[in-house]
Parts: structure tokens; sequence; C-alpha cells
């Protein structure tokens, strides 16, 4: 195994003798549930966490055959955009040495692209699963909301947050969303897909046809991006124009405030979903003292800056004096953007943009800076607030040999119309 | 510093609200770092009034008895445990 820091744990866990994943290993995200195996969301609060159940698309991967390798290393809790945020170290980047894997699930794309997985499970918040397959040049794909279940997935903003596929190659990720996709008793956001016109033969749609193929640019996602990262997606843009796609641009203006709304949202989620972590069920322990001293070490201790950052500015926002003027103003932003998807994708099969503005940050860069961090994430939040579905695939690189993601967005459960187009390139 | 920056009182504050202890050099750090943060999300003033989705729902399923962890799995993890419950520390 290459010295990546890429995994936290490499206990194996054996599938099924046989079903479609036979024979292949699918590393996963170590803030996905695995029975008997140490799960810690990257943080030392869940240093030693066992977990005594599987998540369901932990079960669903034993059940189709695969080998699970490891869990993977990430940002803690997936709060960041490098990897650089776990407890447990940062992750190197196995195709540009010295910069970041991408984040949050910089430890899946890590082992995937690196050939140490065959395909990885990460989680995408506000673009966890694009940035890193972007970074790495690998494909992920991040799945309309209520395609797959969270039963098991430790939660962050579980309002935008699904667990989805990376691997080497789209139809190889496709043919992991078929066996993670579906409803779930124990999750009740899962939808089903075939109730929304498509079944779960989503490998099937690997087919590279974009003959006719129409593509709307949203222009507000190119104002700003890095020069080579453009240039580079044009490139891609006009490889799927030779093969028979054309493009059109767009106008989305409710993008431009999108990543305001989706931090807003995020870490108010946040500062909710992470109570529970008081050191007394699970998790590590405050000690003696009365109940708020207590609690209140536990989470000095246990939690990294930059999880104390997002629970405390989530507090702060959903506080009195304070809610109308940035959680109530997220909401409506985030039906604004809703409104302005639908109506782009009623005159494109898909929208496309370079998944990431900036190719992979030196290690160690952008840590410093949160708010710089934080916008580099303009590209993908609008999808999650969106709740729609949308791929990352590799586009090329830079002249500095740097990968790029080419990010296509398809309309709610429009899965194979993203993983046909994007079959083209990758 | 804008009007809207943040005070390391305030922060102190809310430290306090999420239970979380920070020590003075973390709420020197918040507290410029929350101002800057802030100031980027006053952006969302210019958002428009936009109708939401109405038909929201509550999904529900029935209050029924079902397979559930076991008592001594719940407890497993958990650092302080006394006569098969979690034992946390005094709430007064």
């Amino acid at each position: 195994m290459s010295d990546l820091n890429a995994y936290i744990a490499t206990e194996t866990i054996e599938g099924s003798d046989d079903g479609p994943l036979a024979g292949r290993t699918v590393a996963v995200k170590d803030n996905i549930s695995t029975k008997d195996v140490q799960t810690t969301c990257g943080s030392a609060m869940l240093e030693g966490y066992v977990p005594p159940y599987d998540a369901t698309v932990v079960e669903r991967l034993k059940d189709a055959g695969a080998t699970i390798p490891g869990k993977t290393n990430m940002d803690e809790f997936g709060m960041g955009t490098t990897t650089e945020t776990s407890a447990y170290g940062a992750v190197e980047n196995p195709v540009a040495e010295g910069h970041v894997p991408g984040g949050s699930s910089g430890g899946s794309a890590a082992v995937v692209a690196s050939g140490d997985a065959d395909m990885a499970l990460g989680s995408d918040t506000g673009g966890s699963i694009r940035c890193p397959a972007a970074f790495c040049g690998v494909v992920g794909i991040k799945p309309t909301y209520g395609l797959v279940s969270r039963y098991g997935l430790v939660a962050y903003a579980n309002s935008l947050e699904q667990i989805g596929p990376i691997a080497p190659t789209v139809e190889d990720a496709a043919e992991l969303l078929s066996v993670i996709a579906g409803p779930d008793e124990r999750d009740g956001t899962t939808r089903d897909a075939t109730d929304n016109g498509t079944d779960y033969d989503f490998a099937a749609a690997a087919d590279g046809d974009v003959d006719g193929l129409s593509i709307g640019v949203p222009t507000e996602l190119l104002d700003g991006a890095d020069e080579a990262v453009v240039e580079t997606f044009w490139d891609a843009i006009d490889e799927l124009e030779a093969q028979g796609a054309s493009y059109h641009e767009v106008d989305l203006p409710s993008v431009e405030h999108a990543v305001e709304a989706y931090y807003v949202i995020a870490m108010s989620e946040a500062s909710s979903n992470l109570a529970r972590f008081d050191g007394v069920r699970y998790g590590k322990s405050g000690g003696e003292g009365n109940w708020n001293e207590s609690f209140a070490r536990a989470r000095e201790e246990g939690f990294g800056e930059e999880v104390k950052r997002r629970v405390l500015l989530g507090t702060y926002a959903l506080s009195a004096g304070y809610h109308d003027k940035y959680y109530k103003k997220a909401q409506d932003a985030r039906a604004w953007v809703k409104q302005d998807f639908d109506d782009a994708l009623s005159e494109a099969d898909v929208l496309a943009s370079p998944t990431m503005p900036v190719p992979p940050m030196e290690r160690g860069e952008s840590l410093s800076d949160p708010l710089t961090m934080y916008l580099a994430d303009a590209n993908t939040t609008p999808v999650n607030l969106a709740n729609l579905p949308a791929i990352s695939v590799p586009a090329g690189e830079t002249d500095e040999g740097l990968p790029v993601g080419l990010q296509l967005v398809g309309p709610a459960f429009g899965e194979k119309t993203i993983i046909r187009a994007g079959s083209a390139l990758a | 510093m804008s009007d809207n920056a943040v005070e390391s009182d305030e922060v102190g504050h809310i430290a306090d609200l999420a239970r979380i202890d920070l020590d003075d050099s973390e709420v020197e750090r918040f507290t410029e770092q929350f101002g800057e943060i802030l100031a980027a999300f006053e952006a969302l003033d210019e958002v428009p009034d936009t109708d939401r989705e109405t038909d929201l729902t509550n999904v529900m399923r029935p209050d029924e008895v079902r397979e559930c962890l076991s008592q001594e799995e719940a407890l497993r993890n958990a650092p302080d445990s006394e006569a098969g419950q979690f034992k946390g520390p005094k709430v007064s």
C-alpha cells in the first residue's frame, strides 16, 4: 500500500461470496458506520468508537460481494475541502505530489487514484465527493437527494448530504451507485427512483453517446475561475461537441449567493447534529465536574478547530436576533437556487462547469484562511442546495500537470443523463 | 472592521451556548475570523424573497416495537456506565 495516509483503519471486511461486486475492493469513508470496525469521522472525539451496526450502504456492499479494505481518511466530520482537518493527519495527492487530494472524501479519492482500492464510497454535503474526484483525476457522483440511504452515515448537515461512489471510470462509478441506491425503511428521506422515471441500471447508461446532447454552461461559474482551469474546461466541452453534443450559455444569477447560503445552512445543521457528542453515550469523556463543565471540556478536547468554527458559527446564525438575518435568508437563497436550476434545465439536458474553480492547492496553503477555503466550493455547493445529481469527470490537466474536473449537473433523478454525458470523457 | 464585527465576549457567549470551552487564543482567533466570515454572509441581504415549496410534509412511520440494539450493544461505547445504564456527570 502506498504511503498516502489515506486510510484511518485497514481492517478488512469481507462481503458475501458472490454478487455484482465479487472480487472487487470498495474502500469506505470513515463517517459511514461499519459494525465492529472503528468509525472516527476523522475526529479525536470518536477515536475508539466501534459502531454496533452497519450503515445500509455497507450492508448493500457486503451483499453485493465487495471486500472493504479499510476506512478512509477525511476532513473531520466532513468539514473541509482539503482533507487537512483530519485528526489523523493530512492525505497526500497520489497524482500531484505535495498538493491536497481535495476534501472531505480525500482518502477515498486517493485510494482509488493510486489503485489501492478498485472503488470507494464518499459523502457529499457541499462537494465532498466531486472536489476530491476532480483533484485526484477520478470520477465521483453526488446522487439526487433521497436516492441513497443515509442510515449509518454520521450526520453533519442532513438536508444536504448524500453518500456516493468514487471510481476510476464512469461505468464503475455507475455500477457502484446501482448497488447502494434504493429506498430504505430506516431512512424516511429515501425515495424510489422507479417512482421518478428511472430504473437502477445506471451502468447501462455509460455508453458514451452524447449525440444531440444539449449542454448549458452557467457563465457565473466560470467568472473568477483560474485561467488554466477554464482553458481545460473548454477543451473538454470541445471534445463533447466533437462527439455530437451542443452547448449554450445559461444565466444562473442565484449561484452568486449559493456558497454563503450553503455555509449558513450547513453550519446551522452542524451545530444541531453535533450536539450529540457530549461524551456520555460514546466519544471522548469530559471527565469530572457538572454536566455543563464535562460536556464543554469533552468538546474542547475532542473537536478540531474547523469543527468548532462551524458549530459556533451555526449556533450564532440560529441564535436570537440573527435567525432572520442569516438562516432565513439562506433558505430563501436555497429556494431561489432550486428555481434557477429548474429553469436552466428546462432548456438543457445537463449543465456543465469546472468542478473546482482552482487546481489542487499546495498542502498547508489554505488552512489558515477559512473564508478562502469556503469560497473554493462555489461551483459544487449550489447542487446540494438544489438536491440535484452531479458527476465530476476528469477534464484534463493544467500545464503544470494538475488535474482538472468537469462537473455535469442533471435534473432530479437524472443520474442516467449525467452518467451518459460523463462517459463520453471518462 | 465594520459595524457588524463580532466582539470577543460575544464569541465567548456563543461558545457557552454551544458547550465548547475555548482558550483565550481561540477566542481571539475566532473573533477576528468571524468578523470576516459574517461580513461575507452579509451578501445574503441581496437575496430576493422567494416562494418556497409549500408541500413539505413530515415522514412518519407507525410507532411499533422493532428489532433494535441490545442493552449491551448500546452501552459498549459509553465511557462510563452503571447497572446497565449510561452514567453521566451531575446535572448541577
